[in-house]
């Protein structure tokens, strides 16, 4: 797959505080391309810069091979749908949706046929003469949607598209959006705070945190064998536990020696340890490598999510079956779902220095 | 208890507003006969519009032409201060003056000095041995005699009105979504499409009472025809004045300020007429 769009070594500084370090990342055609990170870690700004409304501090940004780092947004073959819509109040439904298109002097009946197509895609038809400050959420929305996909732009960037609706309609536009770019073609860049949406709907995710790339890789990479303690917390739920390696394959952690699949590690090397909570198994008291009590039970539907304490440690627990309150039990992991990891580096401490 | 506390407004109202108008329309449609009992009479009214000398053409009538001429300096007074205050403002609401509150602190601060000592200051300035024309002299130019001209009077509205241009416009133009901006870029509009389609429509309230601000007391004033006039330029405040403080003529003078109450509330009409359709095709149908 060609790249599309690459960013090299892009820094940025606001008012000499690095909002991004360093970041390298490219985006082949027709990817779901997700940056993904808490707020504040600097993926609005990344997209921003892939849109021209922000300039770099440094590095370059580059588009089917060449730099567009001076080309002004109008210039971009890009388009946006943004945080909170920016739909123009003083305009219909319908003008929203033909902004682009009369920009480019597109004839007037080939844009009313655009326009009708885009209604249609994205559900809206009647809502022609609508204002747009009438709209839902929802609505506003698909109508953000269709004014930057009526422009048959090659790739779209997504600054939280979602973020304002409620869940069920959330819900409802992930496998929306979704279909749409799998029928068009378009390549996404979509940025989320919201780890469950980028796991759904991303070919790719890049998990960021304080300016910097953690992690790229598919929505199973990512989930499965996260690279860090902070991708295994921000994506999905872990029991992150220090531990120590003692050798290639034998890690101990809880007091407790385990094997593992990891190797490559030092002697000795303090480590974090990753496990989830659906990837502990409990076990009668003495079949288990660890021994605690079951402190505390919540049904959530589907599993029930239990605290087990086995002394020093708390542990997060999901299972279909319920172990009461009260009751001592053993806990156990496969070797293969212990995740050994690094100690990240405290990298707020190091930039202080 | 909320009731209990609009009842000083109500008060004040009755007191400043209310009082004071009933009084203008009293005096304007009523006459004193010789004996000094009152009647109720159209004659003011009729006076304005039939002049003094019988028989002119409607708009040759004396005080049908101080009205036309106050409109038209008051008109050329807002064409003139929106079209110095747009680009103004827009420049003071720009990126790179937005966060130097200074500038826009010093385009204010003459606003805090009396309003007579500028225009006084402007008859120092315009005389014919005055400030500008002793300058032209010294670079050897044709000195320039404007004071107690149309032009003088004009110049003087437009310098003590343009603020109230420049504020509302400054106003909307800061208040706008950023994001609204970037939008029409990210469709391709160039920097003047993003104006002529999106700022300037999204402007438009502030515009519109930006024209009320300048255009309302600029049809008023008596002022600044009185300084920089001369007393030559004869407008509508002018004519009140004259009435009431020189003619003594109080249910003449009432009526004028009737005829101008009249013509304000036209002209607010028409301007919100305006307003509200721009603000409908914002805001759509509010149902």
């Amino acid at each position: 797959m060609p790249r599309l769009i690459e960013l090299v070594n892009i820094v940025k500084d606001f008012s000499q505080n690095r909002v991004l370090d360093n970041i390298n990342l490219y985006i082949n055609q027709n990817e779901f391309l997700t940056l993904l990170g808490p707020s504040g870690c600097g993926k609005t700004t990344t997209l921003r810069i892939i849109g021209g409304f922000e300039q770099p501090t440094g590095g370059d940004l580059l588009f089917n091979g060449e730099s567009i780092l001076h080309t002004p947004p109008h210039k971009r073959q890009l388009n946006t749908v943004f945080q909170r819509y920016a739909l123009f109040p003083n305009m219909n439904v319908a003008e929203n949706i033909a902004f682009g298109l009369k920009i480019k002097k597109v004839d007037r009946t080939s844009i009313k046929e655009k326009v009708q197509d885009m209604l249609k895609l994205v559900n809206l038809v009647g809502f022609e003469n609508r204002s747009v400050t009438s709209l839902s959420g929802g609505q506003q929305q698909r109508v953000a949607i269709a004014r930057a996909l009526v422009c048959k732009p090659e790739v779209l960037l997504l600054d939280e598209p979602l973020g304002a609706l409620d869940l069920k309609l959330r819900k409802e536009m992930q496998v929306e959006l979704k279909n749409m770019q799998q029928q068009l073609g378009i390549t996404f860049v979509y940025v989320t705070h919201d780890q469950e949406e980028a796991l759904t709907m991303s070919d790719t995710i890049a998990v960021m945190n304080e300016g910097r790339i953690l992690q790229i890789g598919t929505p199973e990479d990512i989930y499965n064998e996260p690279k860090s303690a902070f991708v295994a917390n921000f994506i999905g739920e872990s029991n992150i536990i220090p531990g120590t390696m003692l050798e290639d394959r034998r890690v101990s952690f809880a007091g407790t020696v385990f094997e593992c699949v990891d190797k490559g590690f030092e002697e000795d090397e303090p480590v974090d340890i990753v496990v989830r909570p659906e990837d502990v198994r409990i076990t009668s008291k003495d079949a288990g490598a660890l021994v605690g009590e079951v402190k505390h039970v919540t049904f959530k539907g589907v599993h029930y999510e239990m605290r087990i304490n086995t002394g020093g440690f708390t542990w997060k627990v999901q299972s279909t079956v319920q172990s009461p309150a009260g009751s001592i039990v053993g806990i156990t992991v496969a070797p293969d779902l212990i995740h050994v990891m690094q100690k990240s580096a405290p990298v707020r401490e190091v930039n202080a220095l | 208890m909320r009731r209990l506390f609009t009842y000083p407004y109500i008060v004040w109202l009755a007191i400043f507003v209310i009082a004071p108008l009933l009084l203008v329309f009293f005096y304007a449609f009523s006459g004193t006969d010789a004996d000094g009992y009152t009647y109720f009479t159209f004659q003011n009214i009729n006076k304005f519009f039939e002049g003094i000398i019988e028989g002119q053409p409607f708009f040759q009538r004396i005080y049908v032409r101080v009205a036309t001429r106050s409109l038209r300096m008051a008109l050329q007074t807002t064409v003139i201060c929106f079209l110095l205050g747009y680009p103004l403002a827009h420049i003071l609401a720009s990126k790179g003056f937005r966060d130097k509150p200074i500038l826009l602190f010093l385009f204010i601060m003459p606003m805090w000095m009396n309003f007579l000592v500028r225009t006084y200051g402007w008859m120092t300035i315009l005389e014919r041995n005055g400030i500008m024309n002793n300058l032209l002299r010294r670079m050897n130019l044709p000195t320039i005699d404007i004071l107690f001209t149309d032009s003088a009077v004009l110049l003087g509205m437009v310098y003590n009105f343009l603020p109230f241009m420049v504020l509302p416009i400054y106003t909307a133009l800061t208040k706008m979504d950023k994001r609204i901006i970037e939008a029409a870029q990210d469709l391709g509009a160039s920097p003047r499409s993003v104006f002529l389609r999106v700022v300037f429509p999204l402007s438009m309230p502030g515009v519109v009472s930006g024209i009320t601000m300048v255009f309302m007391p600029a049809a008023a004033t008596f002022i600044i025809p009185n300084l920089l006039g001369g007393g030559q330029f004869f407008l509508l405040g002018n004519l009140v004045e004259q009435q009431f403080l020189l003619v003594g003529n109080w249910h003449f003078g009432s009526a004028v300020a009737v005829v101008m109450i009249v013509l304000m509330l036209v002209s607010t009409f028409i301007l919100s007429r305006f307003d509200r359709q721009t603000e409908a095709s914002e805001g759509g149908m509010r149902l």
